[in-house]
């Protein structure tokens, strides 16, 4: 008996040391910030094209911040997370990380002191980037200005503050592997492959995660929700009447508009900001992979959009300058929100981006859920900096019962689909979240 | 028709539903703190508060205010007695060609209503609808700090 029970225990303190040995990682020796002589000039514009289609900047940077000097505030399930310091400030930033260490964090999530990073720094995609395209981010990095910055201390709860946790995480579902061609497809194919998967990380928002906050991996694609937004499913299960394809995904990616299906807002507007000014070739190439996921089974029929009510002008502005619009006496409370609030550009004629979305098309009213499209109209589309680009107006003023109504209507009569159920919570969230008092990064789209 | 209250007195509009609240209030109400500049709700000169929230008139439909409360720039002071805000935009000369300075001071007589201490980042969130093309930013924030400290004292009279 006293045999077993020792057997036991020493089994016990194996299995206990292995854990720890599998989640302990040493701290890798500090340099000395590598100067700037020290990179090739093509390895540097490299590493900005990449950082540009990882979207480094915009989770690294505070609203108004220096770029890269990290403390944007990432609200998740768990409690908030501040982005950290990733210019070679040699004591706040990773000025003093070898390039080993910047590989470490890259592939496996570490730090160079050896600290398991929160997943919230998608490693599980960044994985997937090859030894040189890792060294040319490192050389872009390490050769921007350093700024003295140290993010807010995360606010998390136990257990989940103790980094050592994250192992027991990774152990369940991060199991990274190198990137492989597809010899079946072209090379643009994979790259776009390897680009999506890898540095974008389009799934870390697209793809739905589990209650551990892991992406469920089986479900690639399926659609998901990032900062009070829905991320869209793509390919087959996208919920858009007008499929996708490839030319019109690289145009989405680049200008973050698409006449068939709407405008880039919430988390993926910056996205599309950063990928305007990659290059092409990539941008070509994401949208070749993009296309490739399918296109959806069954479409319903496409419902004609209601003719315009106004007589044929193009006004300007909404008001007198537009044509009255007679509505018969029975018409309901949401047609005649519409008329009054929305129709002067959704209904003008004009295409995009001088007119409004063609609704009938639009994936926010296609989607599962009202939420993008209540984000949509109490926060407007913020005029996009030097861009040609769509701009809509926030109605702040449209109470609950207006809302309601307007949703009601837009749903079942413009988009052909069932009524959205029990509007209300989403209302109440939605509004919440355009609140000024809640919303934590004011920059991004706040009215 | 149309009920609601501006600057606390109840109004009844006879306007078509769909005129926007910005022509109501310069056309059929003679307030004329509230400026057309776009039309498109992307400007600010048309600010005014709905029940203490910053909404662009322009582009509000007067069928979605029934039963609110609309204060505009009238509603804050006048020329001989202007309000804490009014008197600090002037103090600061915070004008310069003046055009966008009523909706910037709609905005913040909102921001200050919800927090009497902002920061200037939180100054430069909340006007950042506004646009100003001439150039006096710099002293649109002081008047608002300065207003913040005149409420502040205000209520500490008060008190």
């Amino acid at each position: 008996m006293k045999r077993v029970l020792l057997l036991s225990l020493v089994a016990a303190g194996c299995g206990a040391l292995a854990a720890l040995a599998y989640a302990w990682h040493g701290e890798m020796a500090p340099v000395s910030p590598p100067p700037a002589a020290a990179f090739e000039r093509a390895q540097i514009e490299r590493g900005a094209s990449l950082a540009l289609i990882g979207d480094c900047r915009t989770c690294h940077t505070a609203p108004g911040g220096p770029t890269f000097a990290g403390g944007l505030a990432m609200p998740t399930p768990f409690g908030t997370i501040y982005s950290t310091n990733i210019t070679p400030d040699p004591e706040t930033g990773i000025g003093r990380w070898p390039l080993a260490a910047f590989v470490r964090a890259m592939r496996e999530g570490v730090d160079r002191e050896g600290r398991h990073l929160y997943p919230a720094f998608p490693y599980d995609h960044f994985s997937l980037t090859t030894d040189a395209d890792l060294a040319a981010l490192y050389a872009f990095l390490m050769t921007r200005a350093p700024v003295v910055a140290t993010a807010p201390a995360n606010q998390l709860p136990f257990p989940i503050n103790i980094r050592l946790v994250l192992a027991g995480w990774k152990l369940l579902f991060f199991h990274p592997e190198p990137f492989a061609n597809n010899p079946a497809r072209d090379a643009a194919w994979n790259r776009g492959r390897y680009l999506v998967e890898g540095l974008a990380h389009c799934g870390a928002c697209h793809t739905p995660r589990n209650l551990m906050g892991a992406e469920i991996r089986s479900r690639a694609f399926a659609g998901g929700e990032a900062e009070g937004w829905t991320a869209y499913p793509l390919g087959a299960q996208s919920p858009v009447r007008v499929p996708w394809t490839k030319a019109a995904l690289a145009q989405y990616l680049r200008e973050g508009w698409q006449a068939d299906h709407g405008v880039a807002l919430g988390p993926m507007g910056p996205v599309t900001e950063n990928l305007a000014e990659a290059p092409a070739q990539d941008i070509e190439a994401m949208a070749d992979y993009l296309a490739s996921l399918g296109t959806p089974a069954s479409k319903t029929a496409m419902p004609k959009a209601p003719a315009p009510d106004a007589s044929g002008q193009r006004p300007q502005s909404t008001g007198w300058q537009a044509a009255a619009i007679a509505l018969p006496a029975d018409t309901g409370a949401g047609r005649r929100v519409f008329a009054a609030a929305c129709a002067v550009c959704h209904q003008a004629g004009r295409p995009l981006p001088l007119g409004g979305v063609d609704l009938a098309l639009s994936t926010a009213l296609a989607a599962e859920t009202p939420q993008n499209l209540l984000n949509l109209i109490l926060r407007g589309v913020p005029a996009a900096d030097g861009l040609a680009a769509p701009v809509m107006p926030p109605f702040a003023a449209m109470d609950d019962t207006a809302l309601t109504a307007l949703l009601d209507y837009l749903r079942r009569d413009i988009a052909a689909r069932p009524a959205w159920p029990d509007l209300a919570p989403a209302i109440t969230a939605a509004r919440r979240a355009a609140s000024p008092q809640t919303n934590v990064n004011p920059a991004k789209g706040a009215p | 028709m149309t009920t609601f209250t501006v600057n606390g007195t109840r109004r009844t509009i006879a306007a078509a539903p769909d005129t926007p609240l910005l022509y109501v209030l310069r056309g059929e109400l003679e307030l004329n703190g509230a400026k057309f500049g776009c039309g498109l709700g992307q400007c600010g000169a048309c600010t005014v508060l709905v029940d203490g929230e910053p909404v662009f008139s322009c582009v509000t439909p007067v069928m979605l205010l029934e039963g609110r409360a609309v204060r505009t720039l009238e509603g804050l002071g006048s020329a001989e007695a202007p309000g804490p805000v009014q008197a600090a935009f002037i103090a600061e000369q915070a004008a310069q060609c003046g055009y966008c300075i009523a909706g910037m001071i709609m905005r913040a007589q909102a921001l200050l209503e919800r927090d009497g201490d902002p920061d200037d980042a939180a100054i430069l969130a909340a006007l950042e609808p506004s646009l100003c093309r001439c150039g006096t930013h710099v002293r649109i924030v002081r008047a608002v700090k300065r207003a913040a400290r005149a409420m502040a004292g205000k209520m500490e009279a008060v008190r």
